[in-house]
C-alpha cells in the first residue's frame, strides 16, 4: 500500500515539477518565473523526502532541510532584487 | 657555514628596519646596521685566508637533480666586493640617518638600502651563475625602490623606471650568455666555468655567449651606449647614489667582467668590444662631465668615464691592466663615495645642487671643502692621493698595448685627453663650488653638517691619503688576492710604489694636469660651443620608445583579441572541440562496453527539465534575470540527479554553490544593464554557431557515454575499502578530502583564499553607477529592508548554524564536511546581509574576513605540518576512539581539524566576495545620503 501511494505521489510531484517548469518558462511576468522556481524548490524537497521512504534510508533528509533553506534564501535575494535592485545595501 | 651566516645575517637585516620602526632615527640607523655589520666582520674573520689564496665555498643542495644547488664561493675578488659592499654600505647607513629628513619614512629607506646589499653580497659572493644571475636581478629591483625612493617626484619615477629597464634588458641578456656557458661547459657552477676558458674560447658559440655577458656587464655599469639611465638615477636620494652609483650597483658590471675574465678574454673580439666600449666611454663620459650644472649629474658623468677607464683596461688584454682595473675599482669606490657624499652635505645645507649658484662655499663649510678638494684631487690623479696610482698604471699600460699596430700610439693619445678632460671637471668641482666668488641666491644659508654626518667622508677620505701614500702597506695584499682570482693564474711582478723615476706615464700624468688646467680655464669658450648643439634627453628617447612598444603591444592584443566574447568563445569552443574529437576518432569499435541501464521514469522526467531549463536560459539569455530563473531551475535538476543516484554529499555541494552563486550573479547583475541587444551577428554567424554548439554538445555526450559505459577496474573499491581502516571515517568523500587528497585539498582552499583577496582587491574602491529605476523603468520600492524578510532571517540564523555544526561534525561518516558547513554558514550570513543591511550586520559582529581565509589556511597547514614532530610524512592522519560518561564511545581524529581549517577558508573567502560585491553600493549611498 505505502509502495503504491509512494508512486502515486512521486508522479504526482513529478507532473507539477513539469507544470511549474511550463510556468516558469511562459512567465509572463518575472515574479511568475520567481515563483515557479520557488514552488520547485519546495517540490524537489517533497521528492527527496519520498525518495528517502522509498529507499527506506535517512542520509537524504538533510539535503531535503537544506534545500528548503536554500529555496527561500534564493527567492528571498531575487525577491530583493526585484524590489530594489541592491540585494545587500 | 659562516660563508652562509655572511651572506644571508644581510637578507634578514632587510626585515629589521620595519621591526623597529617605532624607535628613533638614530636607534632605527643603529639596529639597521647591526647586521651588516656582524657580517663585515665574519667577512674580515675570513681575510688571512683569503690573502693566502684559498678559495672557500660552500654549498647546500636544494634540487641537485637539476644541478641547483645554493653555492657560496669566496675568493679575493669576492673578498674585495664584499668588503665595499658591506664597509661603505655601514658608512651609508650612518650618513643616510643625517641626509633624511623627518617626513622621509626611514626604516622603508633602510629595508631598500639593505635589500640592495644582500643582493649585491649575492653576486659577489654566488658560486653559481645562474644563482649570482638571480641575485643580479634583485639588484636591478632594489635599486629601483631606491631610486624612486621618493615617490612623488616624477623625475624619481621616470628615472627608476629606465633603470630598471636598461639594466633589465641586459639581465636578461646576461641570462641567455650564462645559459650558453652552461651548456657549453656543461655546469653552472663557478669552480668548473673558471677552468673551462678554452673550451668557451673555442667554442662556436663563444661569439653570442660574449656578446650577451658584456650586453649584461655593459648595461650595469653605465658603459656607452647604455649609460643614459645613470644621470637619470641621480633622482635618488644621495645616499643612494654614493653607495649604488659609485660603489656597488654600477661596479656589478664590472665585477661581472673581472669574474669572467679569464673565461672571456684573450682574443680579439673582447679587446675590439670592451676595449673600444671602454675608451670610448672614457672619453665621453668625461666630456660631458666638464659641461654639468648640477653637481650630482658632473659625478655622474665623472662614474661613465671611470667605469669605461676600468672598461678599457679589461678590455687590453693584459694581465697587469687587469690588476690596474682591479685597483682602480677599489679606488674609484673610495673617493667617488666621498665625492657623492660631500655633494649631498652641499645639497642639504645650502640647499641647492647648481654650480651657477654654488660660489664660495669653503667660507660657510671650511672642513667639509677640504675633505671634498682631497677626494676631487684623487679623481684628478694628484699625486699621494690614490687616484694618482691607479692612473700611472692605467697610463702604463695603456702604453704597453701594440694590439691596434701601428697606430696603437692613438690609445695613450685618447687616455692623456681622457685624463686632462677629468682634471678639467675635477677643478670645475673644487673651483665653482667652493671659492669663486659669493653665492647665488641659495635657498638656505649654507653650514657645516651634523658632525656624524662628516665622519663617512672623513673615512673614505682618510683611505685615499692612506692608500695614496702608503699603497703597498694598505692595499698590497688585498690587491694581490683580488687580481689572483681575477686572473686565475699567478699575478705577474709588479711595484706598487709611488715613485718610479721619471718616465712617460708620469710626463701623461703632468700633462694630462696642465692640460686640465687650460681646458678649465677655457670653459667659458667652451661652454659656448657646447651650446650650439641640442641637447639630447634620453629620458624622453625612452618615453618614446616605451610608447611605441606600448602601441605595438595594443596592436597585437587587439589582433589576437578583438574584445568580442562571441569571439573568443567562439575560438575557444572551436580548439576544444578539435583537441576532443581527436583521440574520439581514434576510439574503434568498444571492447568490453556495460549494458546500458534503462530509462526510469525519474530520469526521463528529470532530463526533459534539464533540457527545457538549457534551452530556456539560451533563448532568453538577452533578459538577463529571467536567464538566471532559467539556470536556477538546471541547478536544482542536477542537485536532485546527484542525490537520486546516491551521491548526497555531492547534492549538498551542488545546491550550496547554485545558490551562492546566484546571490553572485544578482549582485552584479544590478550594476549592468538589464537587457543585452540580440546578438548581432547575421544568419551565416548564427548558422556557424549553431553548428559548433551542437558539435560540441555531440561530442561531450559522446564522451560521457563512453565513460558510463567503460568497464574497467575503478579506483573506487580502493577507497571504500580503506576509508575506515585508513583514514578513520565511513563517508568515503569526506575521507578523499581530508585525507587520501588532503594536499589537493589544501591547494584547493590555498587559491580559493587567493581568489578571494584578488576579488576584493579588485572591486575594492570601485565606483559604479547606482541605479534609480528597474528594467520596466519604475521607481524601486521604498522598503529598504521588508520587515518579514528580516524577522524570519534573523530566526534562520541559528538554525542554519546548527544545522552547518551538525554537518560538519559528522561530515567524517556521513555525508557533509567543512567544504558543505561552511557554505551553509555563509548563506546564513549573506542572509542578515540582504534581510537588514550591511550597517546593521558589521555593527553586530566583527568579524574580519581576511583574517578568516588566513586562519583557515594555517589551521590546515599546521595540522598538516604536525605530524612531522612525530616522524611522520605531512599530513598524516591520526583518528582514535573515546569513551566519555553520558556521551558514550567517539572519535577524534585529525582531519576534523583540517577540515575546520576547509571551512574557516569557505567561510572567509565567500563572505569576503559577496560582502564586499554587496559593500560596493553601501558606501556610495552614505555618501549621496549625506549630501
Amino acid at each position: 500500500m505505502l509502495a503504491l501511494s509512494l508512486q502515486f505521489a512521486i508522479a504526482c510531484v513529478f507532473i507539477s515539477l513539469l507544470l511549474n517548469a511550463w510556468r516558469l518558462i511562459i512567465g509572463p511576468e518575472t515574479t511568475d518565473r520567481i515563483l515557479a522556481v520557488d514552488t520547485m524548490y519546495v517540490n524537489c524537497v517533497a521528492l527527496i523526502i519520498m525518495f528517502g521512504i522509498h529507499t527506506q534510508s535517512d542520509v537524504y533528509f538533510e539535503a531535503a532541510a537544506l534545500i528548503a533553506l536554500l529555496g527561500f534564501i534564493s527567492t528571498a535575494a531575487f525577491c530583493k532584487f526585484l524590489l530594489r535592485g541592491d540585494i545587500i545595501e | 657555514m659562516k660563508l652562509f651566516l655572511l651572506c644571508f645575517l644581510p637578507i634578514i637585516g632587510v626585515i629589521i628596519p620595519s621591526l623597529v620602526k617605532g624607535l628613533g632615527r638614530s636607534q632605527i640607523a643603529f639596529f639597521t646596521a647591526l647586521l651588516p655589520a656582524a657580517s663585515l666582520a665574519l667577512l674580515l674573520s675570513e681575510m688571512f685566508a683569503v690573502f693566502d689564496g684559498a678559495v672557500i665555498s660552500h654549498q647546500i643542495a636544494w634540487v641537485s637533480s637539476l644541478g641547483l644547488n645554493l653555492s657560496l664561493r669566496l675568493d679575493g675578488l669576492a673578498f674585495l666586493f664584499a668588503a665595499l659592499i658591506l664597509g661603505i654600505g655601514l658608512l651609508v647607513i650612518l650618513y643616510a640617518r643625517y641626509y633624511l629628513s623627518e617626513r622621509d619614512n626611514m626604516s622603508r629607506f633602510y629595508s631598500y638600502l639593505i635589500l640592495f646589499m644582500a643582493a649585491m653580497l649575492g653576486v659577489v659572493l654566488s658560486g653559481n651563475l645562474i644563482q649570482m644571475w638571480f641575485f643580479w636581478e634583485m639588484t636591478s629591483i632594489a635599486s629601483f625602490l631606491l631610486i624612486s625612493f621618493w615617490t612623488h617626484k616624477s623625475e624619481a619615477r621616470k628615472g627608476a623606471r629606465l633603470a630598471l629597464t636598461v639594466t633589465g634588458l641586459g639581465g636578461l641578456c646576461l641570462l641567455a650568455g650564462v645559459i650558453l656557458i652552461g651548456e657549453t661547459v656543461g655546469s653552472y657552477e663557478l669552480d668548473v666555468v673558471l677552468n673551462a676558458g678554452d673550451l668557451i674560447r673555442a667554442s662556436s658559440l663563444y661569439p653570442a655567449i660574449l656578446v650577451l655577458v658584456l650586453l649584461g656587464a655593459f648595461t650595469k655599469s653605465a658603459q656607452f651606449p647604455f649609460h643614459f639611465w645613470l644621470p637619470h638615477a641621480m633622482a635618488a636620494p644621495t645616499p643612494v647614489s654614493a653607495y649604488l652609483h659609485s660603489a656597488t650597483m654600477v661596479k656589478a658590471g664590472v665585477f661581472l667582467l673581472a669574474r669572467m675574465y679569464p673565461v672571456l678574454s684573450g682574443t680579439d673580439m673582447w679587446f675590439v668590444l670592451v676595449s673600444a666600449t671602454g675608451l670610448m666611454t672614457l672619453l665621453y663620459g668625461a666630456y660631458t662631465a666638464v659641461f654639468q650644472h648640477d653637481l650630482k649629474g658632473l659625478l655622474a658623468y665623472s662614474t661613465i668615464s671611470h667605469l669605461g677607464l676600468i672598461t678599457l683596461l679589461f678590455g687590453l688584454n693584459r694581465d697587469m691592466a687587469a690588476v690596474a682595473a682591479i685597483f682602480h675599482i677599489i679606488n674609484h669606490a673610495t673617493f667617488k663615495a666621498s665625492l657623492f657624499m660631500a655633494a649631498g652635505i652641499i645639497d642639504h645645507e645650502s640647499g641647492s645642487r647648481d654650480m651657477r649658484k654654488l660660489n664660495g662655499l669653503f667660507r660657510f663649510m671650511p672642513i667639509t671643502a677640504t675633505l671634498a678638494m682631497v677626494a676631487a684631487a684623487a679623481m684628478a690623479g694628484v699625486p699621494l692621493l690614490n687616484g694618482f696610482l691607479s692612473k700611472e698604471m692605467f697610463f702604463t699600460e695603456v702604453l704597453g698595448q701594440r694590439t691596434l699596430g701601428a697606430i696603437s700610439w692613438l690609445i695613450p693619445v685618447l687616455a692623456t685627453v681622457g685624463a686632462a678632460l677629468s682634471v678639467a671637471y675635477s677643478l670645475r668641482f673644487i673651483h665653482d663650488v667652493f671659492f669663486n666668488g659669493e653665492p647665488r641666491d641659495l635657498p638656505k644659508t649654507p653650514h657645516e653638517p651634523p658632525r656624524y654626518m662628516r665622519v663617512p667622508v672623513e673615512v673614505l677620505v682618510a683611505m685615499c691619503l692612506l692608500v695614496g701614500a702608503f699603497p703597498a702597506f694598505t692595499i698590497g695584499s688585498l690587491l694581490n688576492a683580488a687580481s689572483e682570482a681575477t686572473l686565475n693564474t699567478p699575478v705577474p711582478e709588479y711595484s706598487l710604489a709611488i715613485w718610479h723615476g721619471f718616465n712617460i706615464p708620469l710626463l701623461m700624468s703632468a700633462m694630462a694636469i696642465i692640460g686640465g688646467v687650460l681646458i678649465y680655464m677655457s670653459r667659458k669658450q667652451l661652454f659656448r660651443f657646447q651650446a650650439s648643439f641640442k641637447e639630447i634627453n634620453a629620458s624622453e628617447i625612452f618615453d618614446k620608445v616605451i610608447y611605441q612598444v606600448q602601441r605595438a603591444a595594443h596592436a597585437t592584443i587587439d589582433w589576437i583579441d578583438n574584445g568580442s566574447y562571441q569571439r573568443s568563445a567562439f575560438i575557444l569552443s572551436a580548439f576544444a572541440l578539435v583537441m576532443l574529437a581527436i583521440p574520439i576518432s581514434h576510439i574503434s569499435e568498444p571492447l568490453d562496453r556495460l549494458a546500458h541501464t534503462e530509462a526510469q521514469m525519474p530520469v526521463i522526467v528529470g532530463s526533459i527539465l534539464l533540457i527545457l531549463g538549457s534551452l530556456a536560459t539560451v533563448l532568453v539569455s538577452h533578459k538577463r534575470i529571467i536567464a538566471l530563473a532559467m539556470l536556477s531551475l538546471v541547478g536544482l535538476v542536477v542537485s536532485i540527479a546527484f542525490n537520486f543516484f546516491s551521491a548526497p554529499d555531492l547534492a549538498l555541494t551542488q545546491v550550496l554553490v547554485e545558490v551562492v552563486a546566484i546571490i553572485l550573479l544578482l549582485l552584479t547583475l544590478y550594476f549592468f544593464p538589464q537587457t543585452t541587444p540580440r546578438s548581432a551577428t547575421g544568419p551565416a554567424g548564427f548558422a556557424r554557431d549553431i553548428l559548433l554548439a551542437s558539435t560540441i554538445g555531440a561530442v561531450v555526450g559522446t564522451v560521457c557515454l563512453l565513460m558510463l559505459t567503460y568497464n574497467a577496474e575503478s579506483v573506487s573499491q580502493f577507497y571504500i575499502d580503506n576509508a575506515k581502516t585508513g583514514g578513520g571515517g565511513t563517508n568515503v568523500v569526506n575521507v578523499i578530502l581530508v585525507d587520501f587528497r588532503g594536499f589537493d585539498t589544501m591547494g584547493e582552499i590555498l587559491v580559493l583564499g587567493i581568489a578571494a583577496l584578488g576579488i576584493y582587491k579588485l572591486i575594492a574602491r570601485m565606483r559604479l553607477s547606482i541605479r534609480t529605476r528597474d528594467a520596466q523603468g519604475r521607481l524601486w520600492s521604498e522598503d529598504k529592508h521588508p520587515m518579514i524578510l528580516s524577522v524570519v532571517s534573523q530566526s534562520l540564523l541559528p538554525l542554519a548554524l546548527l544545522i552547518s555544526a551538525y554537518i560538519f561534525l559528522r561530515g567524517h561518516n556521513l555525508p557533509g564536511g567543512g567544504f558543505i558547513a561552511g557554505l551553509i554558514t555563509a548563506v546564513a550570513m549573506i542572509l542578515q546581509y540582504f534581510a537588514h543591511g550591511v550597517s546593521w550586520v558589521s555593527a553586530r559582529h566583527k568579524i574580519v574576513y581576511q583574517s578568516l581565509i588566513v586562519s583557515g589556511l594555517m589551521i590546515a597547514v599546521l595540522t598538516g605540518l604536525a605530524p612531522l614532530i612525530w616522524g611522520y610524512p605531512f599530513l598524516t592522519s591520526w583518528f582514535d576512539y573515546f569513551t566519555l560518561p553520558v556521551i558514550g564511545k567517539f572519535e577524534l581524529t585529525s582531519a576534523l581539524v583540517f577540515d575546520l581549517g576547509v571551512f574557516l577558508t569557505v567561510v572567509g573567502s565567500t563572505m569576503l566576495i559577496l560582502s564586499n560585491l554587496g559593500k560596493l553600493t553601501t558606501n556610495q549611498r552614505l555618501k549621496v545620503e549625506q549630501q
